[in-house]
């Protein structure tokens, strides 16, 4: 099988979306390969969700920039995606004197960077925001924001999907080509082809691996494009707490340090996560999210410490995620992203070492992206783009009783609830299991719906969506996954059925 | 939106919320309405094939919807309305609630209301086990549900964690239907289930229990569960290193302690116990908001669904008795947990007639001496041959005084 494009994206994480529904605003021919099963999957589904200011980031750094001008625009593109987002702010804590310096770093930073409506507060002034937050002084960045981070990355993919940008999941790229007429052929595990003019490489954890198969180890000036996985694990805490933290709170960071610190952080929908810790982990496993019990240990004491009304039964569960880092572990810190035409490779885009603020920035990068698009060829806006999705954002427990009611009398499965803890309907279920992707995994249906990310964990949610997809899809024992391809979830029927 | 007004309203229609209905029906209450949030009554009965239950009750050994179905029988010939298929969107202390039914939402006032909500199981993220997350990582009661009703043969190679009876039970099931089932751990130094599961579901079928050990990383780097670590603990439920061992599995079942589901309780400002986890209630099953009674696990966490039915059909009547303008509350006994007691249900006595009190041992003893005081005198002793933290004890203490307000102690001696 032979596929012509002009412009190929490898990687379906939160970058590669975000330049798919960039480019889908133009008459372009444009794919996206992700080797998983669902699009966002690996580092933009498994993070904190903060949208962050842009005061953290050197000044002239690519991370400045753009985290900065991607902040700005999230709120056009949440309204239009109906993508839940919250402008909680936050609060970048000084303990004492000596922390003092850090706030006055990060101020001028901040202001050399552009961040709006930066101040310095008080411990008065902070009581104000967040009561009994400890700390001299804070630097107050009202930008800062929380979202879902696989909301985001899942609606950019399927409006990207609905004005006709060709997703191809469980797609493994295994080797890349250049040809003599400057076009580029991709093979892929499942021994297709894919040609096109325009390759853009933003397959995260894999960005290293996918531009050393075009030979392209350095970028342009020469720095290494090594990936180095760096392990961040979390603790989700249960809803029971939602409302003791108002806004976001973060230690002064210093200079090494591989993340931000662990902290806790709100989510959208109103759990706390503790963490991220920072471990490098082995390279040739960059995707090995498993959780250890020494740092879930650390976890525990440190959101204990932050928040003492925590008890055992608050920690509802736990995860990974890989930052996908250019700084080696004896150098620490970070890089800052790679965003280039390789020289060289002409139509080859690297985009390299997106780790933090990789949310924040997707859709300026999108933009930077799509510009440099279109020096290699003309683009022509669509008359028939679809920049919104339709429904609402958030879920359907969360709407005015007014709206549920209206909502009820045209679709009668919102009426039906599916996941007791999270109040998830039939209808988002549904909806949910009929993605314009075709990812049906019981993640996929999570990530959508939000069935099964309660206190429960999925205990009672589970059978009942096993029998709806059953009942209403077809599904054999052998079809429901988990997650990945091979995370087969049942071995057949029990008994055989009449 | 639609506003209805009722006397009582029972949330829940396992066997909880069936027999308080029953019971409150038969002691007068009319207009009671049942709120069930699955498709049919039961609840969680439903799923439980096996046999055992109402040896109690019933002298007899009914399977899960056998016994369920005695009362729902009961139900019907009393004309006691059902709503299915409805959730119980939330609940205020006023008693004024939002249920979800079949595409409308209304809103609901009652009188009273007889909290039957159940549990539900402690999960991996609860206990937090470390490692990958892959598939075949279960808890016990959705494998059930999975298994008996839905048909789905969850995994062939089979670990279980927990002691505690769903997955005992599944134990068995799961072999019976051809799955190995390599061995049940239980991080505690004794099971936590019944001694008659461990016999009939474990030993029968030469399925090891191995005590003191628990699982310290699940392998499943590809998708599916390829094996568990497990460890011997110390007293301190610290993995004891050098005794790790991996045993190769696609399963994990998870047994590991079930939670009273008290969301709406504590949406109506009902006050919780620690250690029960859940509602504090006199000896009707009234909590400490007027009206509001709860019985079954969501009240505190049984073992025998005989037990279940005999506490629900007592918060029926007292909401009956409430409905009616007759509840007959006096001064306040505290009861309390002496040594050896881990809790007491109820936690006060504001009646004082024909009391019964429920209560789990901290540790397993045997010949040992239940004893009951009062400030302190005692009033009552009982030998036992054998106490068990899986095993709830009740003693019936009859009237009480009600002039002496002295608290009521526990103690195992």
């Amino acid at each position: 099988m032979n596929k012509f494009y002009d412009v190929i994206i490898i990687g379906g994480g939160i970058i590669g979306n975000a330049i798919a529904r960039e480019l889908s605003r133009f008459q372009l021919k444009t794919a996206v390969l992700e080797k998983e099963p669902d699009v966002g999957m690996e580092t933009s589904c498994r993070n904190s969700g903060v949208l962050h200011s842009g005061i953290n980031y050197k000044a002239g750094t690519l991370r400045a920039k753009l985290a900065v001008r991607g902040n700005a625009m999230m709120d056009q593109l949440c309204s239009d995606l109906k993508v839940k987002i919250k402008r909680i702010g936050k609060l970048t804590v000084a303990l004492d004197n000596d922390e003092m310096s850090g706030i006055d770093r990060l101020m001028a930073q901040g202001k050399e960077n552009g961040v709006p409506g930066l101040r310095v507060l008080n411990n008065a002034e902070m009581q104000e925001i967040q009561p009994g937050v400890d700390g001299i002084a804070a630097i107050w960045s009202p930008s800062s924001a929380i979202i879902s981070p696989y909301g985001l990355t899942i609606a950019l993919a399927e409006n990207a999907c609905t004005n006709s940008v060709e997703f191809f999941l469980n797609t493994n790229v295994t080797s890349i080509e250049k040809t003599d007429d400057n076009k580029f052929i991709i093979t892929t595990s499942d021994k297709n082809i894919y040609k096109t003019t325009v390759l853009i490489n933003s397959a995260g954890l894999g960005s290293g691996k996918i531009s050393g198969m075009l030979g392209v180890t350095k970028s342009n000036s020469g720095e290494s494009l090594k990936i180095w996985p760096c392990r961040g694990e979390y603790y989700v805490l249960d809803k029971r707490l939602e409302g003791s933290l108002k806004t976001l709170i973060y230690p002064v960071p210093g200079a090494k340090d591989a993340g931000l610190g662990i902290h806790l952080t709100p989510t959208v929908d109103g759990n706390i996560l503790i963490g991220p810790s920072a471990n490098y982990i082995l390279e040739e496993m960059p995707e090995d999210y498993k959780v250890t019990s020494s740092v879930l240990e650390d976890l525990r004491r440190e959101g204990q410490k932050l928040l003492p009304d925590i008890k055992m039964s608050d920690f509802i569960r736990n995860f990974a995620g890989n930052r996908p880092k250019r700084t080696p572990p004896e150098v620490g810190g970070n890089g800052d992203f790679i965003i280039e035409e390789a020289d060289g490779v002409k139509g080859f885009i690297n985009i390299v070492g997106i780790e933090s603020p990789g949310l924040t920035s997707a859709p300026a990068i999108a933009e930077m992206i799509c510009k440099m698009v279109s020096e290699k060829m003309p683009l022509d806006e669509k008359e028939n783009f679809v920049s919104q999705r339709p429904g609402f954002a958030g879920h359907f427990c969360d709407l005015p009783p007014e709206e549920q009611e209206i909502l009820i009398k045209e679709a009668p499965d919102y009426g039906e609830i599916i996941c007791r803890c999270e109040k998830i309907t039939k209808k988002e279920i549904r909806d949910a299991i009929e993605n314009n992707l075709g990812a049906r995994s019981l993640v996929s249906i999570k990530y959508r719906a939000r069935s099964g990310m309660g206190r429960c964990q999925g205990g009672f949610c589970t059978p009942r969506i096993v029998r709806i997809l059953r009942d209403e899809y077809g599904y054999k024992p052998e079809d429901y996954m988990l997650r990945e391809a091979k995370s087969n979830l049942f071995f057949g029927n029990v008994r055989e059925s009449e | 939106m639609r506003h209805e007004r009722h006397n009582l309203v029972v949330i829940g229609g396992g066997p909880a919320g069936l027999a308080a209905a029953v019971a409150a029906r038969e002691a007068g209450c009319s207009d009671i309405l049942l709120i069930e949030r699955d498709r049919i009554l039961g609840g969680i009965l439903n799923q439980c094939i096996h046999d055992g239950f109402g040896l109690h009750a019933f002298k007899e050994a009914l399977s899960g919807p056998e016994y369920a179905d005695r009362f729902i029988q009961k139900l019907r010939a009393l004309n006691i309305p059902v709503m299915e298929k409805t959730i119980v969107l939330n609940l205020s202390k006023d008693k004024v609630m939002r249920i979800s039914h079949e595409g409308e939402i209304k809103e609901i006032e009652a009188k009273a209301v007889v909290l039957a909500m159940g549990c539900r199981e402690r999960t991996r993220g609860a206990i937090s086990i470390p490692g990958h997350r892959p598939a075949g990582v279960y808890t016990a009661g959705t494998v059930q549900n999975l298994v008996n009703l839905e048909n789905i043969m969850p995994g062939k190679t089979v670990c279980i964690l927990g002691s505690g009876d769903i997955g005992l039970i599944m134990a068995r099931r799961l072999t019976l239907e051809g799955a190995k089932v390599e061995a049940v751990f239980e991080v505690l130094p004794y099971s936590s289930g019944l001694q008659r599961n461990i016999r009939q579901c474990l030993d029968d079928y030469g399925i090891p229990l191995c005590l003191s050990t628990t699982v310290i990383d699940i392998n499943g780097p590809n998708g599916r569960l390829e094996g568990v670590t497990v460890a011997q603990v110390d007293e301190k439920r610290r993995p004891i290193s050098g005794t790790e061992r991996n045993v190769p599995c696609d399963t994990l079942l998870l047994s590991v302690g079930l939670i009273p589901e008290n969301e709406l309780s504590r949406e109506a400002e009902v006050s919780i116990d620690m250690i029960t986890q859940g509602a504090v209630v006199d000896d009707s099953c009234m909590t400490n908001i007027p009206g509001i009674f709860a019985c079954g696990n969501v009240l505190h966490v049984h073992d025998l669904v005989d037990f279940v039915s005999m506490e629900a059909t007592k918060a029926g009547t007292s909401a009956a008795k409430y409905v009616a303008g007759r509840d007959g509350a006096s001064d306040c006994i505290q009861v309390k947990p002496g040594r050896g007691v881990r809790y007491v249900v109820p936690q006060k006595i504001t009646h004082g007639k024909n009391v019964s009190i429920a209560f789990r041992v901290a540790a397993p003893s045997c010949e040992s001496v239940i004893q009951i005081k009062r400030g302190t005198e005692i009033i009552k002793e009982e030998k036992y041959s054998r106490l068990h933290p899986a095993e709830m004890v009740w003693v019936d203490l009859g009237d009480l005084d009600m002039s002496n307000t002295d608290d009521l102690e526990v103690s195992v001696k």
